[in-house]
């Protein structure tokens, strides 16, 4: 399994064809406390780069986009009642999975993440 | 460039995430969040710099009559050491901004003023004055800092007699010597908890903010940011100016009657309050659906647009979303929805405010 990110701060942690998606530490730490999630819909086919669902934190609402294109397999309910799950951990609290079509070649691993985000 | 207040590096000291608010660099929330900062001063106690607030002083024999003609409220009878909300409104009958008046004493007031139009309010104050009338901007020489929540009185008392904390809600007490610094010291606030105000000289307000956080230790306080003042005042359903008033706002649609005055004599705006037949109403919603409905949002009844939200967020205490609605008044009992994103989110109309404190 590898774990990409996003230059808009989601990871995908890509196993075989399943992929798991979530937002960064450094992602949930920037929005602050998180109160809503609309997950995105099982099923529903996903492109790379396009709208996902969105997160609401107190301050604002912010969009979050597929890291990767594919198919909705899974979200993650538990989200649902719970966002703040997120807060408290960002790389366990998966949102959804996709069945993995294709992975673009703008996704940054860790260590170039890391960088990305100290600027 | 942004100006900070004398307490940047004490935020930043206490890990305050900074951010620029109405032309100051100010902490957005500090570690523990917007949420555990709020609950905090519902339940214990909370410090904010709110020194970015402006200050005027108005002085003279006749400074109480000249007052009395600029602002909605009637400032006549005060006691020395009272404090009283106004609005400053414009010949239009919308408002300049939303003011605290310190009486002083009978020929001397402190006006308290919104940071955004702290510059705007001293040119419209100090022209709408006659000559014989004293002015002084105090604003660059004054920090402010909010002792918020239920145990604030107990932290105060601490480090302060009691014969010189103010006994009443709305009432000061100046020159007052807190550990050696000298303050003044207000019963008033902006999260509808208890607490207090303590107004500073600039080079007083780092020592005055460490041991304000030293002293209420055992209390459980927390420095808090513009996040959870903002998330508090709209739970205590308190106006905001640029949300829910403004310059072209009626101040007779807004829900402040309180604080309008009607039967004094001519002050600014009168005439054009007086021949305006409110249109509409500031009500409160609360979110039946999952979502924020943010400021701007549309509100609607069936596919009619009727209003919009001027505040919105999630209330951390109550644990539901709320608004504050600006809405034409003959839908204020109508079912409405609110536009957000393209998705719909059903309102409920509740009673003001949404939260009183125990």
């Amino acid at each position: 399994m590898k774990v990409l990110y996003r230059e808009s701060h989601e990871w995908v942690a890509i196993d075989g064809k399943k992929a798991k998606v979530g937002i960064s530490d450094h992602a949930q730490k920037e929005l602050g406390d998180l109160v809503f999630i609309n997950l995105p819909e099982v099923g529903a086919e996903v492109k790379a780069g396009e709208t996902l669902c969105d997160v609401e934190s107190v301050k604002a609402v912010s969009d979050l986009y597929a890291p990767v294109t594919g198919k909705v397999v899974a979200v993650n309910e538990e989200l649902e009642g719970a966002p703040e799950l997120i807060n408290q951990d960002a790389m366990k609290a998966w949102i959804c999975e996709i069945e993995v079509e294709s992975v673009p070649d703008d996704l940054m691993d860790e260590e170039a993440y890391k960088k990305f985000i100290k600027g | 460039m942004a100006k900070r207040t004398a307490l940047y590096e004490n935020h930043v000291a206490h890990g305050g995430k900074i951010v620029e608010f109405a032309g100051y660099e100010l902490p957005v929330q500090y570690e523990a969040g917007v949420i555990t900062e709020h609950m905090t001063v519902r339940t214990k106690v909370g410090i904010f710099d709110v020194s970015h607030m402006g200050e005027v002083v108005v002085k003279g024999k006749n400074a109480e009559e000249a007052l009395n003609k600029i602002v909605t409220n009637d400032i006549r009878g005060m006691y020395d050491g009272q404090v009283r909300y106004s609005l400053l409104p414009n010949e239009k009958g919308g408002a300049v901004d939303d003011i605290l008046i310190y009486r002083v004493n009978g020929e001397c007031f402190l006006i308290v003023v919104n940071a955004s139009n702290a510059d705007k309010d001293a040119a419209w104050i100090s022209s709408h004055l006659p000559g014989d009338v004293c002015f002084e901007n105090i604003s660059d020489k004054v920090s402010q800092i909010a002792l918020q929540g239920p145990l604030a009185e107990t932290v105060l008392k601490k480090i302060l007699d009691e014969q010189f904390i103010p006994k009443k809600y709305y009432s000061f007490t100046k020159e007052t010597l807190v550990m050696g610094i000298k303050c003044l010291v207000s019963r008033t606030g902006y999260t509808g908890e208890s607490g207090f105000e303590l107004y500073c000289g600039n080079q007083d307000a780092p020592a005055l903010f460490e041991l304000l956080l030293k002293t209420g230790k055992e209390e459980g306080i927390l420095p808090c940011g513009l996040g959870a003042r903002d998330t508090l005042r709209l739970e205590a359903a308190m106006p905001l100016y640029g949300h829910e008033l403004e310059e072209d706002i009626p101040v007779n649609e807004v829900g402040l009657g309180f604080a309008i005055k009607m039967a004094k004599e001519d002050f600014i705006g009168k005439k054009a309050i007086e021949s305006h037949e409110p249109e509409y109403v500031r009500v409160g919603a609360k979110i039946v659906d999952r979502g924020i409905a943010r400021e701007h949002t549309d509100v609607y009844c069936g596919s009619e647009k009727v209003g919009i939200v001027t505040s919105g967020t999630h209330a951390p205490y109550l644990g539901y979303p709320i608004a504050m609605l600006r809405i034409k008044k003959e839908f204020a009992d109508k079912p409405l929805e609110a536009d957000v994103r393209g998705r719909r989110l059903k309102l409920e109309i509740v009673p003001l405010p949404f939260y009183k404190k125990a």
